[in-house]
């Protein structure tokens, strides 16, 4: 297999995978049971993608580190209301002093 | 945000887009550079970008293809894999979006993690749907210009983690995620998510713990709407 085979091959499989899920009969996913599965499937995605962003290193190792702290910082500045912005530059600016420090 | 005025929403939807599309950019410039130092030219670095447009499948596919040509099925199966989850996402999405027809091809092409985290976070259809479009163009246009800039002259930034970006990340998508953990049963299936994640991680693909996770809404099969919008 060349290169450019398995590029393609690869890029159509995930583009693909994408579409199938658009071309889900709509009757299908509009029963009421159906419709709060798939509600809360990015919830579950979503939780569990910063989960393993937040937690996980090398080869799915559970870790704690300057990722963790992180979070941390952004769900107290989600408990006191903080605007999106705040939240997204405070997480960064965390890892990074963190990080800078040599503590995490 | 319901209750919040349309032009309040649209400038809050535009803030989130950007601030997203500014910070997966970032990584386009690791990726690019990455993608050249795994052997790949210029033209497949940006082709991966533009075609795949998902960047966890393809990070995991330059890595995996930097050990040579007799790792492409590990490599095409690792992409595929972590590709797995956008499918799900589609379910919700085409719901939400309400697209018909070739509407239907670009909605897909876009529907990846950021796009889907800014629409699920909106109170209503209308502000979900510019969630999801502005969000997807603004990270699809950002996302191929670093890529052709790290792949032309290198990871000029250096680590992203440096500048705390994937910190940045996780905290925009807890940020996205965080008007919908109002129900208990919302947050039971968001942390049952989460720990199912971590617990497969050491011992399963990289792609599959995250796509595992999505069991956690079957939590959501007994309980009455206060999941669903």
């Amino acid at each position: 297999m060349s290169l450019w085979a398995a590029i393609l091959l690869a890029a159509a499989i995930a583009f693909g995978t994408k579409l199938a899920g658009h071309l889900v009969p709509a009757h299908l996913l509009e029963r009421p049971r159906v419709r709060r599965l798939t509600g809360a499937l990015p919830i579950a995605l979503l939780a569990a993608l910063v989960a393993t962003q937040a937690f996980t290193g090398p080869g799915g190792a559970f870790v704690l580190d300057a990722r963790a702290v992180a979070v941390v910082v952004a769900v107290v500045a989600l408990l006191l209301r903080a605007p999106f912005l705040v939240v997204v530059v405070l997480g960064a600016a965390t890892a990074a002093v963190l990080r800078a420090l040599g503590w995490a | 945000m319901t209750a919040a005025s349309w032009p309040a929403s649209r400038r809050a939807i535009v803030r989130q887009s950007l601030s997203v599309g500014v910070a997966t950019g970032a990584y386009g410039i690791s990726f690019g550079a990455l993608a050249v130092a795994a052997g790949l030219s210029t033209w497949q670095a940006m082709v991966l970008s533009l075609l795949m447009f998902t960047g966890g499948s393809q990070f995991a596919f330059v890595g995996i293809i930097a050990n040579g040509l007799g790792a492409a099925p590990a490599a095409i199966a690792a992409s595929s894999m972590l590709g797995i989850r956008n499918g799900l996402y589609a379910l919700e999405l085409t719901h939400l979006l309400g697209v018909r027809g070739a509407g239907r091809v670009a909605a897909a092409h876009l529907t990846i993690d950021e796009s889907t985290a800014v629409a699920v976070a909106q109170g209503e259809k209308r502000t979900s749907r510019l969630g999801f479009w502005l969000t997807g163009l603004t990270v699809f246009v950002l996302w191929n210009l670093t890529t052709l800039a790290g792949a032309l002259i290198g990871n000029l930034i250096g680590d992203p983690r440096t500048y705390g970006l994937d910190a940045a990340a996780c905290a925009a998508f807890t940020a996205l995620l965080w008007p919908r953990l109002r129900s208990r049963d919302a947050v039971a299936i968001a942390v049952v998510g989460a720990v199912v994640a971590v617990v497969l991680s050491p011992t399963m693909p990289p792609g599959i713990p995250v796509v595992a996770a999505a069991g956690a809404c079957l939590l959501a099969w007994r309980s009455p709407k206060e999941v669903q919008r």
